[in-house]
């Protein structure tokens, strides 16, 4: 009986009617998951930290002092909103990652595509900033706050001196994966040098450069942290280092967690522009 | 007929870490204009090295490349060259990669830039007659590697270059998508009058296609032997079976197995002479 109406679909009846795939395994090597799977592991991954963060807060195996539970960070959260003036905390912090990366990144995009497409302006900056970027860009707080003062220029000068050396050696490299057949096809077309650099290797690296861009945007704002918590009396970095001293740990959680979600939601939309610019690298 | 291309004791040196490597010993040849030429031989030999100093990209460190007469001094748009793969340009369509030639500075005076509409007329005609008008709005990571390289070779074709210079074109290809591809050269050069250099490592692909097969030995690179091919200019696909054909195969591909063998003899030579 519950065959036939299976026998009815089917478009030949002489032929056996097509089983059901059986359930496809999770679990081979390298193997692929539909979008409903991929989305229910991520759930349980951001889930489970928060179930067992909730847990040892209910059960008080950790003094709350030292760690508020989910709820407790939440509504800490709501009164920053509302009463502690985060807006002015977030706008400020976003001002100065957007000042030092854009600074860094108007000067490091032009060097390096010198850089990765001329062997002697590689031998020239290439060493030297290999030597500079192995300085932790911690390591210049002092520096810079004796240069620029304790005001806004000294982070974004600490940004800067964080992504800037790095964006440098990763655009040349960018650039430097561009196959060498596209430059020699555009010489054998009659291109000069100059056309070359900008109508071929420039949008040849472009998708490698955005995604260079997207990495260092996030370590400008671990640096805009590290500045803020030094030096500085507004900000979310100099948010979470007063609630430190006020024990108020709710409003460190709640601190971390904005952070983390500015880094995602940031991410996210670079990955939305990358696809957005370059639709010929999307999967067909 | 007049002389496309002159080379003239062309040696190539390559500094390695073991020293010095002589890659083409005082190479000279000469193809006649609308000539189909293909070169052949070992690895080694330096077959794509001559190719790329015709092609100006790189220099001879000894000899020169005369062009219509004139000596080359860099790449120019009276030579474009097909590379085996990697070198259309992935963010433009297969439409706009044909163009893209002629948004250089380059080629803003030739014949083609002056007649409103021409580029474009020309640009649909080569893409038609390689057979991809239906794709022309398709990025390269769309196509097949054969469709590829068929626009990589409208491409070179559409500001009409005296000479196109193929560095193993067809390497990359599966069997029978190549010979589509071998037809599809001998149709365009049969319309477009252009003379050819196709550097390929495929004995059968050299016959089919050249007039002259040029068998270049490794080790110096020198060139060795240049046969005619003794075939009507219009090929098909039967010559393939044809006797003069398989006979001619059976004789490059003994030769060339002979100068390897000869390469091998002079190293191991020199090897003892070095133990001794």
């Amino acid at each position: 009986m519950d065959a036939s109406p299976l026998k009815l679909e089917a478009p030949q009846a002489n032929k056996p009617a097509r089983k059901p795939p059986p359930a496809k395994r999770q679990w081979t090597l390298r193997g692929t998951l539909t979008k409903r799977q991929y989305a229910l592991y991520a759930f349980l991954g951001v889930a489970t930290p928060i179930v067992v963060w909730a847990f040892v807060n209910e059960a008080g195996i950790v003094p709350k002092m030292f760690m508020p539970g989910p709820i407790d960070v939440v509504n800490r959260f709501w009164s920053w909103i509302v009463n502690e003036g985060f807006a002015g905390d977030l706008a400020i912090s976003v001002q100065r990652v957007s000042l030092g990366f854009l600074a860094s990144l108007i000067i490091a995009l032009p060097l390096g595509l010198v850089a990765g497409t001329f062997k002697p302006a590689e031998a020239f900056l290439e060493p030297a900033m290999d030597f500079i970027r192995y300085m932790p860009a911690v390591a210049f707080v002092p520096l810079m706050m004796l240069w620029c003062g304790v005001g806004e220029n000294s982070k974004v000068a600490i940004i800067f001196v964080g992504t800037f050396f790095q964006m440098v050696l990763m655009f040349a490299d960018d650039v430097r994966k561009v196959p060498m057949q596209q430059i020699e096809a555009a010489q054998t077309m009659g291109g000069t040098r100059r056309e070359i650099v900008y109508k071929v290797i420039f949008p040849s690296a472009a998708p490698a450069m955005l995604t260079t861009c997207r990495i260092t945007l996030g370590w400008a704002w671990t640096y805009l942290v590290v500045a803020e918590i030094v030096a500085a009396n507004s900000g979310l970095g100099y948010a979470v280092l007063k609630a430190q001293r006020f024990l108020q740990t709710d409003k460190i959680f709640a601190g971390l967690i904005v952070i983390g979600c500015l880094g995602l939601i940031q991410d996210q939309l670079l990955r939305a522009l990358h696809h957005a610019l370059f639709p010929y690298l999307r999967r067909q | 007929m007049t002389k496309a291309i002159e080379i003239k004791n062309v040696v190539k040196v390559f500094e390695g870490k073991r020293g010095s490597n002589l890659v083409l010993d005082n190479v000279s040849l000469t193809i006649e204009a609308g000539t189909f030429l293909t070169i052949v031989g070992a690895s080694g030999c330096g077959k794509s090295t001559l190719l790329r100093i015709v092609a100006g990209l790189e220099s001879a460190d000894d000899g020169i490349v005369l062009i219509g007469g004139k000596p080359i001094t860099g790449p120019g748009v009276d030579r474009a060259m097909v590379f085996q793969d990697y070198s259309l340009f992935p963010w433009l369509t297969v439409k706009q990669n044909v163009l893209f030639s002629r948004r250089l500075v380059a080629n803003s005076h030739d014949n083609l830039a002056l007649e409103r509409g021409a580029e474009e007329a020309r640009a649909s005609r080569l893409i038609s007659l390689v057979g991809l008008a239906a794709s022309q709005d398709l990025y390269p990571s769309q196509l097949s590697g054969g469709m590829r390289q068929r626009i990589a070779i409208a491409r070179a074709l559409m500001s009409k270059p005296s000479i196109i210079l193929m560095d193993e074109p067809f390497g990359a290809l599966d069997a029978q998508t190549r010979e589509v591809m071998q037809d599809l050269v001998l149709d365009v050069v049969e319309q477009e009058g252009t003379t050819i250099m196709f550097v390929t490592h495929d004995v059968e692909e050299a016959i089919y296609l050249g007039k002259r097969v040029v068998l270049m030995s490794p080790h110096p690179g020198r060139i060795d032997t240049i046969y005619d091919v003794p075939l009507p200019d219009k090929r098909d696909g039967e010559m393939r079976v044809d006797p003069q054909f398989l006979k001619l195969k059976r004789t490059v591909m003994d030769r060339i197995r002979e100068t390897v063998g000869l390469s091998l003899d002079r190293s191991a030579s020199r090897s003892v002479e070095a133990g001794a």
